[in-house]
């Protein structure tokens, strides 16, 4: 009854894009407009936190090896902490520019458990290309959260931000359990399935 | 002939900012996106084809996701961003 790998990578990636959605609605709309309703502030911390909570189950119930659980774990606390030094900062309750720096980290951070946890090389299959891409895409993104803590008001690096989160979840949806990547599909990685 | 119903014909709603048009047009650009993939790989589609798929696979679709999460984005966030959107420019004016 346990669902496939690759289908909790698609469900992860909807909640991802509707997340660079609403970076990107963000960017667009300005932050006066962004906080009239008090809700739209809590808005993208509050999924960052709460896939954080979900990574948990991953780590649950996808662990194949250790290297696979530290990952996971890790990841889980990264995004959690991102989220929850955001809302902090929305609510008001943390008031120093520094925990702005969560979010780079924790981007950082998973950047660096999606390559941990690959252990194979780029064109062993296509989920491993993905895993190498991934993380470091994300190692890249986090550069943009790192610029919004220095300059807030940045156009180019809210832009950036959301326009990012959205190739995350597009490489996040074209990912498969087994399949090729280029036409080069490991023998050792098992018979393609559909 | 004549009728006590009345039908209300909502105005076509026609954004005035170049900020809410854009903003208006991000949901249903996903959508479209979803569309579009399912008709490149209509294989993903389970629902399709569903005799003999476990219930994962009806369940998470990655065309129907991708639909869905734009659909979620039209009607939760952006609709009430673009009338305070609007509700600005007018006060502005």
């Amino acid at each position: 009854m346990q669902p496939r790998a690759e289908m909790v990578h698609w469900v992860f990636a909807s909640g991802v894009l509707v997340l660079g959605l609403i970076m990107i609605a963000q960017a667009i709309a300005g932050p006066t407009v962004w906080a009239k309703r008090r809700w739209r502030v809590y808005l993208w911390p509050g999924i960052a936190f709460g896939l954080g909570v979900l990574m948990w189950p991953v780590m649950t119930f996808y662990t194949n090896s250790a290297i696979h659980m530290v990952a996971h774990s890790v990841w889980a606390q990264a995004l959690m902490v991102m989220g929850a030094a955001e809302l902090g900062l929305a609510k008001g309750k943390l008031s120093s520019r520094w925990w702005r720096l969560a979010a780079p980290i924790g981007i950082a951070f998973s950047g660096i458990a999606f390559l941990v946890h690959e252990q194979n090389p780029w064109l062993f299959s296509r989920s491993a290309f993905l895993h190498h891409l991934l993380g470091w895409t994300l190692i890249g993104l986090a550069l943009f959260p790192l610029g919004l803590a220095y300059r807030p008001r940045s156009a180019f690096f809210r832009y950036g931000f959301g326009v990012f989160v959205i190739a995350i979840a597009v490489m996040l949806l074209c990912d498969r359990d087994v399949s090729s990547i280029f036409g080069h599909l490991s023998p050792l990685a098992g018979p393609p399935h559909r | 002939m004549e009728t006590q119903l009345e039908t209300h014909v909502h105005a076509r709603t026609a954004y005035r900012s170049g900020r809410a048009r854009a903003i208006a047009l991000l949901g249903p650009l996903t959508v479209l996106a979803g569309l579009v993939w399912a008709i490149v790989q209509p294989y993903r589609l389970t629902l399709l084809h569903p005799h003999h798929q476990g219930v994962w696979w009806l369940v998470v679709e990655p065309p129907l996701l991708v639909a869905a999460a734009g659909l979620f984005f039209s009607l939760a966030v952006a609709r009430p961003l673009i009338a305070d959107l609007e509700e600005e420019d007018a006060a502005a004016r």
